[in-house]
């Protein structure tokens, strides 16, 4: 009984920071671009190329799984045939 | 679909070639600059998404009506697909609001769904692998779940207060900015060529994969 009194005082005490974090307040609405000062803007194109880097790397890795896919299947193939052989 | 497949490799070759000298030369957007360039993938790449879950969808209601393994492969090899153009979708999109908006993300309407929509695909590929006998009914059904609410995701940012760009500026480009209607009309027909391609190498693995499991079951017979 003391054990587990002991046990939900500490998880409270643990979680209480965490309770009474409260996150920072929400700004009420977007501001455009042109105000954001030219030292404070990000840069597009490092993020253009970035967009654009993903896409040709998905589609490549997908085309490699692919192929490897089809050459574990001609594997299966040439394992039975041979097997089928070696039975005759 | 096979004799296809070569016509539509050099086609979809000449117009990835094509698309990004199209997108080069489009003009810049007044307010978003050089970053809704990204626009030229991250749109064409949710419409490949969405002709993905129509297949996925009309294979899997022809798998559970009728039981026919080829209809099963159409389905697996679009789900596939689903999960690889939403993922570039997901990926670009915020690649585009980190400047656009200042965040990368936003737990809002059209983000939200998309993400879910993105995860039940993902949860088909996974109950395809690790489900066991009698899966692909089962994936069947999330496919079709999956596309149940892939038009939430179009329609959210008009039923919902969201930071994302209506449906309506796709329709309004040919009248808002038609300089923009070439490069976007390119890059949409390349995905879709490619998602054609992806389809047709996709179905085909799996016809073969097929091949090889019924040539083990028959051999496996006629030892017993």
């Amino acid at each position: 009984m003391m054990k587990r009194l002991i046990v939900v005082v500490w998880s409270m005490l643990l979680t209480a920071p965490l309770l009474a974090w409260q996150p920072p307040a929400g700004q009420s609405e977007f501001r455009p671009m042109s105000e954001v000062p030219p030292s404070e803007q990000l840069p597009a194109a490092p993020l253009v190329i970035t967009a654009y880097v993903f896409f040709l790397l998905a589609v490549l890795f997908y085309v490699w799984t692919i192929w490897r896919r089809l050459n574990k299947v001609e594997a299966d193939i040439r394992a039975l045939d041979q097997k089928t052989r070696s039975a005759r | 679909m096979k004799k296809a497949f070569i016509p539509l490799l050099i086609a979809t070759a000449v117009v990835f070639a094509a698309a990004p000298v199209l997108i080069a030369q489009a003009p810049l957007e007044s307010t978003m600059g050089l970053v809704q360039k990204i626009f030229y993938f991250h749109v064409p790449s949710w419409i490949a998404m969405y002709a993905g879950i129509a297949i996925c969808a009309v294979a899997s209601i022809l798998y559970l009506a009728t039981s026919r393994p080829a209809a099963d492969r159409v389905a697996a090899a679009a789900a596939e697909l689903v999960v690889l153009f939403g993922l570039v979708g997901l990926v670009t999109g915020p690649l585009w609001a980190r400047k656009a908006w200042g965040v990368w993300w936003q737990w809002d309407a059209r983000l939200t769904i998309a993400l879910l929509l993105w995860l039940i695909f993902v949860a088909y590929l996974v109950v395809r692998k690790y489900g066991g006998p009698g899966a692909e009914k089962l994936a069947a059904a999330v496919g079709l779940f999956g596309t149940a609410v892939s038009p939430f995701v179009y329609v959210s940012v008009n039923i919902w207060r969201t930071v994302h760009p209506l449906t309506s500026v796709m329709p309004s480009l040919p009248k808002s900015a038609p300089a923009m209607v070439p490069p976007m009309a390119a890059s949409a027909v390349a995905f879709l060529f490619l998602f054609a391609v992806l389809l047709i190498a996709r179905i085909e693995l799996g016809r073969q994969q097929a091949a090889v499991d019924e040539l083990y079951l028959a051999r496996e017979d006629g030892a017993a």
